[in-house]
């Protein structure tokens, strides 16, 4: 499970962990915490494309429904489907076993765009 | 993802300090600071309907009329008949424009013959004083029209172990009727408590002054150990309050009904009195008709296209308000979501939906347009929950 202090940070709250051309995917403690209790999620399958920019998937709480940001374009190769059963994790654990998928990429540069994780923490303190 | 968060102009309740003391998330909410949940909204959910729940609505509007016409004012605005009502008698009334859409729904209290409260959704209140200072001028009605809200406090306590609670505090609550009030004085104030609530959970609202609410619930809790592995009460906030109405079938204003949707559509016939012709004193064209109740009647006797359902979803993504609704495998489009949860009692997901009138009995088949998904649904008889 990645370090929080390793991954990536967006402005809607999503965080990346990159790792050769392998790139994990989740939300921060701030934005499930925003969201409350997180009651569903869905993301691409394994085998969907995801294009820079897209979503990668939609995570419900009981009050909203957000969609997930991917600045990285790549396949999706694995979907944390523990979700499935148990969508509160994201809300307990969301840099561990709330992780939502990963995607292989062959273009890691996005990760420059974005936040490390003490600028992220001092933009949007838990 | 998108979140916002800006407090700084937003008032505070009476009970700001109890929200932060108790590590309540706070958000905007028309303009209040209110609390969302104190941790989760899911467990909140399930304290209420296991035990029992402390909610704030102190940012509901409270307005007290007073005066010789008062009750024939309140008749001639609220769909409601408030003639005949008793002392200590609650009833739920809607507002209604001339159209038939829904100003507001409010409950009334009857306090005495010329003397009655109104609480209305915060959302609401200004657009209400508005009104209300219109009809009142334009009909030339003669009483004291005066708003509450910020002088007062008002908290729900509710959930099946509430009655008990109240019986330590006071013998003649739990004696109550629903909607019926009574006013008892405390050593320092008077405080309205009436058996009423937003749950669909059996418990109590209480209207107190202001300053004496910090105190107020030190006193309501200080038999019930917070603390405790499964404590009688714990705050809930409005995220749960929402949950709980909506398996309870309860209607949310700017959700099943606004001002361009009428109380007829939402299945809420029984707010509605179309007669009000009992007063002895008053012919019925002089009080007897109140505003809306010409395009109501209209609604009544012709029908109306659509009604408000319940639907259960397939699969466990929620619908949320505005999603559309089609029959026929997706064909024609037949309606409108207006409240959507995963329902934490029932554990599947519910909507409540406007649907025309060819596809809104009970068992009809419909789908729901998720956005990246359609659901299938059932029209099913409301409530989706009620209380053993």
């Amino acid at each position: 499970m990645p370090d929080m202090s390793d991954c990536r940070f967006t402005d809607s709250h999503e965080w990346f962990h990159v790792e050769g051309d392998i790139v994990t995917i989740g939300i921060s403690q701030y934005a499930a915490n925003e969201l409350t209790d997180i009651t569903y999620v869905e993301m691409k399958g394994v085998g969907e494309s995801i294009e820079p920019g897209d979503n990668a998937g939609e995570v419900e709480s009981v009050k909203t429904t957000a969609d997930v940001f991917c600045p990285f374009g790549g396949e999706v190769i694995e979907v944390n489907d523990a979700l499935t059963d148990e969508p509160g994790k994201v809300n307990t654990d969301p840099f561990g076993e709330g992780w939502l998928s990963k995607i292989r990429t062959a273009d890691v540069s996005p990760s420059e765009t974005l936040m490390d994780a003490d600028t992220y923490q001092d933009k949007y303190p838990v | 993802m998108t979140t916002t968060t800006d407090t700084t102009t937003l008032k505070h309740t009476p009970f700001h300090d109890f929200h932060n003391a108790n590590g309540a998330k706070l958000v905007d909410y028309t303009g209040w600071e209110m609390p969302l949940h104190y941790g989760s909204i899911i467990d909140e959910h399930h304290q209420v309907r296991k035990a029992g729940g402390l909610f704030d609505v102190s940012h509901m509007g409270r307005f007290r009329f007073k005066g010789k016409d008062a009750r024939a004012f309140l008749d001639r605005v609220c769909t409601r008949q408030i003639w005949g009502m008793s002392d200590g008698q609650i009833r739920y009334s809607m507002v209604c424009n001339h159209e038939g859409g829904v100003k507001d729904d409010v409950l009334v209290y009857r306090i005495g013959e010329t003397e009655y409260l109104m609480v209305c959704n915060a959302a609401n209140r200004m657009k209400l004083i508005e009104h209300f200072n219109e009809v009142k001028d334009e009909a030339g009605f003669v009483f004291k029209f005066e708003d509450e809200t910020e002088a007062t406090a008002m908290i729900a306590i509710q959930g099946p172990k509430v009655m008990e609670l109240m019986s330590n505090f006071s013998s003649e609550v739990p004696t109550l009727k629903r909607y019926r009030f009574t006013i008892k004085n405390l050593i320092i104030a008077k405080v309205m408590i009436s058996r009423t609530g937003y749950t669909g959970e059996d418990g109590v609202e209480i209207i107190l002054p202001a300053k004496f609410a910090a105190k107020a619930i030190d006193m309501m809790l200080k038999n019930v150990d917070m603390d405790a592995e499964e404590p009688t009460i714990k705050p809930i906030g409005l995220g749960a309050r929402d949950s709980l109405r909506l398996e309870s079938g309860m209607a949310l204003y700017g959700h099943e009904i606004d001002e361009h949707l009428d109380p007829v559509s939402a299945g809420l016939d029984f707010a509605i009195k179309y007669d009000k012709s009992e007063d002895p004193e008053k012919s019925p064209e002089e009080v007897g008709r109140f505003i809306g109740q010409d395009a109501l009647q209209k609604f009544k006797s012709e029908g109306t296209p659509r009604k408000l359902v319940g639907l259960n979803l397939e699969g466990r993504r929620s619908a949320r308000q505005g999603m559309k609704i089609y029959s026929g495998g997706g064909e024609s489009e037949v309606g409108f979501v207006t409240s959507g949860v995963n329902s934490p009692t029932l554990g599947k997901c519910i909507a409540m939906a406007y649907v025309d009138t060819g596809h809104c009995e009970t068992g009809s088949k419909l789908q729901i347009d998720l956005g990246r998904a359609k659901a299938d649904a059932e029209v099913i008889a409301l409530p989706f929950y009620k209380a053993p």
